[in-house]
């Protein structure tokens, strides 16, 4: 992955699409989030989603596995052109998510990110904090999920 | 009994727990969501900002939803949740952490576009058995009002 002064405002990841089956949605709903709205579908028909949804949580998951996977994929790359590979650190959380449209069955939701603001820690010199704006949309285009991301990157001059 | 709107007024609501996350819990979500190194293997684990292996922070609100669900979801007349205000993931989730939830109900109003509905802003704090807390979540649900409470204010 990139190192803090690598990464511009603006700069956009294309992270990939997740199909959410009827079988996955209610395997998550099941263990995590077990409303009659994510677990049966006429129960969803009935509800103000409209179908079986996935759980919200659901869905900000795969996200993260998404991105995680964007990742790992990016630092393959950069060692396979023999680049030294930036270990990003872990989140201290997210703010302004937004669930905008339900995912329901069988949706297809592509899953993109973009740098939203960067700073340099105050606490950790060796770190830069970023905010990311992930977002999810829909097989017809439609925004359904949305949120703000904040990470730990490290700078290069640190190593 | 269902709970409705009404049952959720501004305050402490209640608290919830224990909840136990096990290894084998964090291994197979970080191995599923969240493949990070310092989700699944103890060596990485070590050598990063968290210092040992640590579950993913989507784990630990998948599990919050689940104690939220189990506590009083369950028998809410809930219509589900327009987003998440925020979220701080301040310590992290470690192997056999006996989870507490604290809930309390930050505000709640009748809504303007659905007046049948209320919408309640829960605060939700998750801690763990040395009391540290690990994360803390603010986010709305919609939830159903009494027919008669609803009815008695649109006359």
């Amino acid at each position: 992955m990139r190192f803090f002064e690598d990464i511009e405002i603006g700069q956009r990841r294309e992270l990939g699409s997740f199909i959410f089956t009827a079988e996955l949605i209610k395997k998550f709903a099941a263990q995590f989030d077990p409303q009659r709205f994510h677990l049966d579908e006429e129960e969803g028909r009935k509800s103000l989603f409209g179908g079986l949804a996935a759980s919200g949580w659901h869905v900000g998951s795969v996200c993260m596995k998404l991105l995680v996977a964007d990742g790992q994929r990016e630092a393959r790359e950069a060692a396979a052109r023999g680049e030294e590979v930036a270990v990003w650190g872990p989140s201290p959380g997210f703010r302004d998510l937004r669930w905008i449209k339900p995912v329901l069955a069988n949706d297809t939701i592509h899953f993109a990110s973009e740098i939203e603001t960067k700073r340099s820690s105050g606490k950790r010199p060796e770190w830069g904090i970023l905010e990311v704006r992930n977002t999810g949309t829909n097989q017809r285009g439609e925004p359904v999920f949305s949120m703000l991301a904040t990470g730990f990157v490290p700078r290069r001059n640190a190593v | 009994m269902t709970l409705t709107f009404e049952d959720f007024p501004p305050g402490h609501f209640g608290t919830f727990g224990p909840r136990r996350v096990t290894r084998e819990e964090i291994l197979a979500f970080a191995a599923e969501f969240d493949p990070q190194p310092m989700h699944l293997d103890e060596a990485a684990a070590a050598q990063s900002m968290l210092k040992g292996l640590s579950g993913s922070g989507w784990h630990l609100c998948s599990v919050m939803m689940r104690m939220m669900f189990d506590g009083f979801i369950g028998r809410t007349a809930s219509l589900g949740s327009p987003g998440v205000n925020e979220v701080r993931w301040l310590v992290p989730l470690r192997p056999g952490d006996d989870l507490m939830l604290d809930v309390e109900i930050a505000e709640a109003r009748v809504s303007r576009s659905r007046p049948s509905t209320g919408i309640v802003t829960f605060k939700c704090v998750i801690r763990n058995g040395a009391g540290q807390e690990l994360c803390e979540m603010i986010s709305p649900i919609i939830v159903e009002r009494r027919p008669e409470t609803a009815v008695g204010q649109a006359g």
